[in-house]
């Protein structure tokens, strides 16, 4: 893959958005990818629009992702689709809380996790990269309910083809 | 590339880590989005960080220690320079025994900021070389080469970062080995440090000297580098324009800038001769392109309608095309808001109701300006809710100032509210003032930083504690109460009135801690009270 994949991550302030670019951003390090992230969080824990860019490929200079040019663009929240829709390229793909039904998640607050889990299917990252960086970026805890989530969301993913 | 050494950092962490790899003995600083992250890293790292009243208060402390002989690093945002400024431009006259890095996180666009100056003029203004990093790999890099400059040419060096530099994640290789500094021992130095004239006019020659030999050492500095291309378009730039730049016209030849104060002329110069087109693309103010043209060196600069905001590939495109057409219009997110359960509400929603004027101050609390409260009247800078209060009070017609009050956080307060509160003391207005010290026990907007009035350090450990209303009481401030406002009904409501009724000075301390903290609150409380049956504070010793 010589072209960069470009990916946002969009929600509001408390939804995990962060911590899914976390992640990803990880996954795509242990990948052996060159990888930037770039976040607006000064106000994100006061329930405002929260987005992270994450871009990886051979080389990658900015750290932003432009207008029109995400791959992927992964919404934790319905209503924050439309703000952010712009941002998708044209045949990109859009991956909102539909693609998982909430009902098997562990808990709501795997939304994020989950979400990931539809993106990793689009992805050339493996399925042991992505359980790697989800072992280092939750406490022992809340691991086992995350990867359930994450699962959730790469089997479902599949599933549609 | 050694895969297992490849980590992934924010420019904040990047710096931190720097810091700590070269040996750095204090850092000081006061939270300021985008440099918050910066100290509280270099104290998990195992550094020693402080949080001091501001970023004035801070930088005074890292140039001690730097007089000392030690490596001492001043966190801040761009605004928090401004504060600092004073000893900035004496401590350029000084200099410094170690090295010392003040670093100033840029806000261009406003992501968090109640303006978006550009400190690079500082840079200028005050005498002080400059660095700019465009990714956590430089700010890594960088940092030992700013530390080197300061310890060669014993001055503070300015560490000029951007919000994208700063909150952006990209892949940084540390470096293996690291030499330890030399250890902090004082030599005296009595011409060379107290600035009375008869020895800062010597020692502003010296500054201009050591300016000159470092834009001389500029001229072949490795921190500036020629990234090679088509001779039909060359680009100067800098910082994390540079990204976006490499973007947009990946044929171009390109002079990438790192250190950018005092800038290498002649090999700028050199640049622009070898290509027929030559841009300077810069976020913010024209620093580059105004210094470049006054050197007589013919470039190109970028329209004022990108003068505004943070630049990014698709703007990068237009400048390079003269694109003047209007951009497109971002749809706008959903805006913060209070907390539902934040104490603040009950505070906003009495101001509103007694239809006060409202002079407002920089925090969470000044989110009481939006829907549905719309309740602050003014917001300039960290303090001026007193000065603004106090003014406003004094000139209006009795019927408006008695409706006059000055809303303040308690970590703005500690910042530089106390200033303003001996104001109100000793030039009270007719009519008194009232004043609300909004106590949520924490910086919150920053991501909930202490400061001396939590009683806790950097690290959450405990200390002396400054107390708010035993403060205002020293003062001879007779009406001094502390309230919770969300207990019983209306008893905030009645306070207040009370108060503006009164025509006294009067100081309302509204304390009920930050919602999104209370439980870690309450474990610290705990620590504290074990700590304190164990060992009385130092500053309770008779």
């Amino acid at each position: 893959m010589s072209k960069v994949t470009n990916i946002i991550v969009a929600g509001l302030g408390g939804q995990g958005v962060l911590k899914g670019t976390d992640i990803l951003a990880d996954v795509a390090l242990r990948a052996g990818y060159d990888v930037k992230k770039s976040e607006i969080k000064g106000m994100s824990q006061r329930g405002g629009s929260v987005t992270g860019d994450v871009r990886f490929g051979k080389h990658v200079f900015s750290p932003m992702v432009s207008a029109g040019e995400a791959d992927f663009l992964l919404v934790l929240e319905p209503t924050q689709v439309e703000p952010h829709r712009y941002m998708l390229r044209p045949n990109g793909v859009l991956i909102t809380p539909d693609a998982v039904s909430a009902s098997q998640l562990p808990n709501k607050k795997t939304l994020n996790v989950a979400l990931l889990g539809a993106l990793s299917a689009h992805l050339p990252m493996t399925e042991e990269q992505w359980l790697a960086a989800l072992r280092a970026g939750f406490a022992e805890t809340f691991f086992e309910g995350n990867q359930k989530a994450f699962l959730i969301g790469r089997e479902g993913q599949k599933a549609k083809g | 590339m050694n895969e297992s050494n490849r980590l992934l950092l924010s420019g904040d962490e990047a710096i931190a880590l720097a810091a700590r790899h070269a040996g750095v003995a204090l850092g000081a600083g006061y939270p300021g989005t985008p440099s918050t992250e910066i100290l509280e890293h270099f104290s998990e790292l195992g550094g020693h960080a402080q949080w001091s009243p501001n970023e004035k208060v801070a930088l005074e402390v890292t140039i001690g220690a730097a007089f000392g002989g030690a490596r001492a690093l001043c966190t801040m945002k761009h605004v928090g320079l401004n504060v600092a400024s004073d000893p900035l431009f004496t401590a350029a006259y000084t200099g410094v025994s170690g090295a010392l890095i003040v670093v100033s996180a840029d806000d261009p666009g406003m992501a968090s900021s109640q303006n978006e100056q550009d400190n690079r003029r500082y840079a200028v203004a005050a005498g002080l070389p400059m660095l700019e990093p465009s990714d956590s790999q430089e700010a890594y890099d960088f940092m030992f080469a700013a530390i080197e400059i300061s310890e060669r040419w014993q001055i503070p060096v300015l560490f000029r970062v951007t919000t994208r530099v700063c909150h952006s994640y990209t892949v940084v290789q540390p470096r293996a080995t690291h030499e330890a500094p030399k250890a902090a021992s004082f030599e005296r130095d009595i011409r060379g440090r107290v600035m009375i004239p008869a020895y800062a006019r010597p020692a502003h020659r010296r500054l201009r000297k050591k300016l000159a030999e470092m834009q001389a050492w500029n001229e072949a500095s490795p921190l500036n580098h020629i990234v090679q291309g088509g001779q039909s378009l060359g680009i100067i730039t800098s910082g994390i324009s540079f990204m976006h730049v490499r973007e947009a016209a990946p044929e171009a030849r390109v002079l990438k800038l790192g250190f950018t104060h005092p800038l290498p002329m002649d090999k700028i110069a050199q640049f622009v001769k070898g290509v027929s087109r030559c841009v300077v693309i810069e976020e913010g103010d024209p620093y580059l392109v105004d210094a470049i043209r006054a050197a007589g060196i013919p470039v190109e600069g970028k329209a004022d309608m990108y003068r505004f905001g943070e630049l990014d590939v698709p703007r990068v495109q237009r400048i390079l095309a003269n694109d003047l057409s209007p951009e497109p219009i971002k749809p706008p997110g959903k805006p913060p808001q209070l907390c539902d359960a934040c104490q603040y509400r009950v505070v906003f929603e009495a101001l509103r109701k007694h239809d006060c004027i409202v002079a407002g101050d920089i925090g969470c609390y000044t989110l009481g300006v939006l829907q549905p409260f719309e309740a602050m009247d003014s917001c300039v800078c960290m303090g001026a809710s007193l000065g603004v209060g106090l003014g406003l009070r004094h000139v209006l017609p009795p019927d408006q100032a008695r409706r006059v009050v000055s809303v303040i956080g308690d970590s703005t307060f500690m910042h530089s509210g106390i200033s303003g509160l001996v104001e109100m003391v000793y030039n009270p207005p007719p009519t008194g003032h009232v004043l609300i010290i909004l106590d949520n026990s924490t910086t919150a907007m920053t991501g909930h930083q202490e400061h001396p009035g939590t009683g806790r350090t950097l690290a959450h450990e405990p200390t002396n504690k400054v107390v708010l209303e035993d403060l205002a009481r020293s003062l001879g401030i007779r009406r001094v109460y502390v309230i919770e406002p969300r207990m019983g009904t209306g008893e905030f409501d009645r306070l207040l009135t009370e108060c503006l009724e009164s025509n006294e000075l009067a100081v309302i301390i509204t304390r009920r801690p930050c919602i999104l903290i209370a439980k870690q609150l309450k474990q610290y409380e705990d620590q504290r009270c074990e700590c304190d049956a164990a060992q009385p504070a130092t500053a309770s010793a008779p």
